[in-house]
């Protein structure tokens, strides 16, 4: 009796917790984002005005379309830098708890001033492009942070740099995790090591890949320090995100209800991508 | 390395490639860093005059001594060094608690699934994708009703709420790879809940574990968003006083004190980088799992 | 004096013995969001006279964004049911802490004191709700100035203009001579303070007051907007391309060090210049915005002080605000963070020149109606409407927008955000 129970005892705590922290707090928020609630919250209820009057403001439309620029971009690359340094180091490399800790050190710095440094070698007057017309090629050019049609993909730059390490640690930490047994039992089979890799290695990691694209997903929806610091948005508002948006409105400018709004819509675009693949990965989980 | 002599050539270029992807990775990772480094060891007066992403002309220790001990900070001019003990106090015990939790949850979900189960472990993931920002006010409002606001634990315990949903996907993930023929064994042994985890799944776990720290120290440490919400004056952490310290609305910006103090108060978390990356050791595992 | 000290020492004493029961010992708890260099610096001049007074300082500090960071840690704590004491709220947001009916009425300090008198009304009103006063105005920034380098101008045979017309013939000369004519940075508050003193510079104060003060949408949308906006695109033909994204301070930096011939920024700017060992009149010198000579556009920070229970705390208060308007403070506060005293009555002895012409110019203008709250630096309008603003200032300024649209949109924004 107790052994069936005791396991539900052990979550019970989180799950209290969660109903509490997260779902209440998300209820609240819906609650919020259909009033009139300006610099602090009010409960007058008006429907969803505020909805409506968000789909026309210009700004949130170019946040939404650079969350998905910057997000596909951002996921696809860490992932596949993550996963190739992971399989590189875990060949017997030499070097591997120095280089293990370099690709893991910008998570470690806060954005607040890596973000100048960003800012200044992405600078075509102080960064790279100067660097490389120093050195002689003169028509060098790489200006993207100043323009507006190229600049979120400067803030694709950074956030890949800071975050590819930890997909990595824990892309280590799966690789870690297998059996040698295997990869050497299909040595002996006669297997080449890339085939190894392809056909038996990758797809054992699927849990790892259903954790990256989780902690990925959550990282690029909440990118935040990364543009304030970065662009602030600009040039003009070219590189806004949801979550620099939301912000504003909520905090910056006075006008909660509208940023409860825009926090609803981004919780609701997660979900639409979130929930059909949690669903395939549980299932395929259960009747595996 | 007298065996690397007798591989076969396309063996080497593939060392030689791997190599080289490495250490092209270092290059773009070590960037921002050498520019901050160098910058926090030039004057003012260079950093003006000169190209920013220039070596210094004379180097100085100075940026590093006065971040450390006597920039100033709001009404104390004490640098940084205070502030790390802040910072310390919240993220062990929050770390540690969120991180255990996660663990056991992940045990449950992995390997003792019951009805509902899998809905709670999704409704804690999808849960996390709320931006925090919104539930800065509501949070603010149950911290004072619980007696917690502007103290360490009510800061703790926001940290260990919002890391479980992470904490318990690593774990869960982790073990879901591990043969549930394994746990099975046990039971019919006669081992119960938490001998099996003790006994079993533990010490298998120290890859996941590294990882799990790795992200809660370094998402607590360096969270600034509820650190400036929830805690207060002396209680401050690091980060709440390095944007302090940067960030000035009128006053003269001194670049080689910020970046200084940036890289000072990321060292905790490079330590933990380190330490934890010890302990990244395949065969740990091999002989357990099979035992 | 000496007298003095030794009983502030023993009121010390006391006040750690038996904490609370001593009468006139109070704490204030502080938030503000000056927490380095010479902005701390003259803080801390606050948190030394209140303790000569007996009172201790518990120190909030939150930089970042302006103080956005503030006023979001401020909100935190007021949800949580326990505000700060005092904490550093500027503009038109006064009056939304005010409306809550959280703030202390400082009437009685501002009788005593006869603030009345000393403040241009013009600030007092800011400063009060329903004709009382909730906050305590701390210092002036002025935001329409231009800074300019005289040995670029020199090189370019370039005069220093007055007019909108000598500014772009200006530009030209320093354009053929090779050098940039306006250091300039590209975050939408750099935009919006160049653009809002080009917009007093143009209309007048009449066109400024209708337009970021009252943000009447048919001004906005008027030709007079249409001309603004046409001066602001041409100026950016006088920036270099590496603009977007710019500190104000590097931007500063060109001025100083001769690769760019002016930039328009408040009167901060002046602290990088001392700070690179640059004297006024000689090195560099600052003129008004063209269009602008009678005009002052005025950022002032200001206090508000919270409404608290605990008396010794009140006490606190009150001597708090007293001592931000007295001329002491006023002077070695002013001093450190580069801006000017709010109040009259003060002597010029310790400040720079461009402080001394500011000092002019603030009594000045308060008479003749030329003093304005400045819209880029929060103090005209509320946060939703400048949001608006800012958003059409910065998407004009970076794309082919025409200015007819600009002004349009410029109506329709502010529009949607009054609502």
């Amino acid at each position: 009796m107790l052994e069936t129970a005791l396991p539900k005892l052990v979550v019970a705590p989180s799950f209290v917790v969660m109903i509490i922290f997260i779902y209440g707090f998300i209820l609240w928020t819906l609650y919020i984002s259909m009033t009139k609630s300006t610099f602090l919250p009010t409960y007058d209820f008006v429907g969803l005005v505020q909805y409506a009057k968000l789909w026309r403001i210009e700004r949130w439309w170019v946040a939404c379309r650079n969350l998905l620029v910057y997000g596909g971009l951002f996921i696809v690359l860490c992932t596949t830098f993550g996963l190739l340094l992971a399989i590189f180091l875990d060949q017997k490399i030499r070097i591997e708890g120095a280089l293990r800790t370099i690709y893991l050190y910008p998570l470690a710095l806060s954005f607040v001033v890596t973000g100048t440094a960003w800012k200044w070698i992405l600078n075509p007057g102080l960064g790279i492009e100067r660097l490389v017309r120093e050195m002689g090629w003169t028509s060098f050019t790489f200006d993207w942070l100043v323009t507006s049609e190229m600049s979120i993909y400067c803030v694709v730059i950074a956030a890949v740099w800071q975050s590819t390490g930890f997909v990595m640690a824990m892309f280590l930490a799966g690789l870690r995790g297998i059996d040698d047994s295997i990869i050497k039992a299909a040595q002996v089979d006669g297997a080449g090591l890339r085939r190894i890799y392809w056909k038996i290695i990758i797809p054992s990691l699927r849990p790892v890949f259903f954790s990256s694209f989780i902690i990925l997903t959550h990282i690029a929806i909440k990118s935040f320090d990364l543009v304030v610091v970065l662009t602030r948005g600009g040039p003009g508002y070219s590189s806004d995100l949801p979550a620099t948006f939301m912000y504003a409105y909520a905090f910056t400018r006075g006008r909660l209800a509208m940023g409860a709004a825009s926090a609803m819509i981004m919780f609701a675009m997660v979900m639409a991508i979130i929930v059909p693949y949690l669903y395939s990965e549980l299932r395929r989980k259960r009747h595996a | 390395m007298p065996e690397a002599i007798h591989k076969p050539p396309s063996e080497r270029a593939q060392r030689v490639f791997i190599y080289s992807v490495l250490l092209l990775f270092v290059v773009y990772f070590l960037a921002p860093f050498f520019v901050m480094f160098i910058t926090s060891i030039k004057t003012m007066d260079e950093i003006r005059n000169g190209t920013l992403i220039a070596l210094p002309r004379q180097p100085t220790l100075e940026p590093w001594l006065k971040a450390w001990g006597y920039a100033t900070i709001g009404v104390t001019n004490e640098g940084i060094r205070g502030f790390f003990w802040n910072s310390i106090r919240m993220v062990i015990p929050a770390v540690l608690i969120s991180t255990i939790i996660g663990a056991v949850n992940g045990y449950v979900l992995s390997k003792w699934r019951f009805r509902g189960s899998d809905t709670f472990f999704a409704m804690l993931l999808l849960g996390c994708f709320i931006p925090f920002q919104v539930i800065l006010l509501p949070m603010a409002r149950t911290l004072g009703l619980l007696g917690l606001s502007e103290s360490v634990w009510g800061l703790v315990l926001v940290h260990v709420v919002y890391g479980l949903a992470f904490t318990t996907l690593f774990f869960r993930n982790y073990y879901v790879a591990v043969p549930s023929e394994l746990v099975n064994a046990a039971r019919i042994d006669g081992a119960g809940f938490f001998r099996i985890f003790w006994r079993i799944m533990l010490p298998i776990s120290t890859p996941i574990f590294m990882v799990t720290i790795i992200w809660q120290t370094t998402q607590i440490w360096n969270d600034f968003l509820f650190g400036v919400c929830f805690s207060t004056g002396e209680t401050q952490p690091i980060t709440v006083a390095l944007n302090n310290l940067v960030n000035t609305s009128s006053a003269v910006k001194e670049y080689n004190v910020d970046m200084a103090a940036a890289i000072i108060a990321a060292l905790p978390t490079l330590f933990v980088y380190f330490v934890a990356g010890k302990y990244f050791v395949r065969g740990l595992t091999a002989g357990a799992v099979k035992g | 004096m000496r007298g003095k000290r030794i009983l502030t020492g023993v009121a010390t004493v006391l006040a750690i013995c038996v904490a609370t029961t001593v009468a006139w010992a109070g704490e204030v708890e502080v938030l503000h969001w000056w927490t380095s260099g010479g902005e701390a610096a003259a803080v801390q001049q606050l948190q030394k006279m209140l303790n000569t007074e007996g009172h201790t300082w518990k120190d909030f500090a939150v930089a970042g964004g302006a103080g956005a960071n503030a006023m979001t840690a401020l909100k935190s704590r007021a949800v949580s049911g326990n505000p700060p004491t005092a904490a550093q709220v500027k503009g038109p947001q006064i009056q939304e802490w005010a409306d809550l009916g959280v703030l202390t009425n400082l009437d009685d300090v501002a009788k005593a004191e006869t603030w009345e008198k000393l403040v241009p009304e013009v600030v007092a009103d800011i400063m009060k709700a329903d004709g009382k006063w909730v906050a305590v105005p701390v210092n002036v920034h002025r935001i329409n100035w231009m800074w300019c380098n005289p040995m670029v101008f020199q090189k370019a045979g370039a005069i220093y203009p007055q007019t909108w017309d000598e500014f772009f013939a200006a530009c030209e000369k320093i354009q053929k001579a090779g050098l940039i004519p306006v250091a300039f940075g590209g975050q939408p508050w750099q935009e919006a303070t160049a653009w809002e003193s080009i917009v007093s510079g143009v209309g007048g104060p009449e066109f400024y007051k209708q337009t970021m003060i009252q943000a009447d949408e048919k001004a906005l949308a008027s030709p007079k907007m249409v001309e603004v906006f046409e001066i602001f695109r041409k100026i950016k033909k006088y920036t270099d391309r590496n603009a977007p994204g710019r500190d104000w301070n590097l931007a500063t930096a060109m001025v100083i060090r001769g690769e760019a011939g002016m930039q328009f920024m408040g009167d901060w700017a002046k602290g990088e210049f001392t700070a690179a060992g640059k004297v006024p009149g000689q090195d560099y010198d600052a003129l008004t915005v063209p269009g602008t000579a009678d005009a002052f556009l005025f950022n002032v920070d200001s206090f508000i002080m919270f409404e608290v229970k605990d008396a010794d705390a009140k006490k606190a208060q009150k001597a708090m605000a007293r001592l931000i308007l007295s001329p002491d403070f006023q002077v070695v506060f002013n001093v450190n963070k580069g801006s000017i005293p709010v109040r009259s009555g003060i002597s010029e002895d310790p400040f720079d020149a461009v402080a001394v012409k500011s000092m002019a110019d603030f009594m000045a203008t308060a008479k003749s109606g030329g003093l304005m709250p400045s819209m880029a630096h929060e103090m005209a309008v509320s946060p939703a409407v400048r949001g608006a603003m800012f958003d059409v200032v910065t998407n004009f300024y970076n794309s082919d927008m025409s200015p007819q649209d600009a002004a349009r949109k410029l109506a329709a924004a502010v529009k949607e955000a009054k609502m």
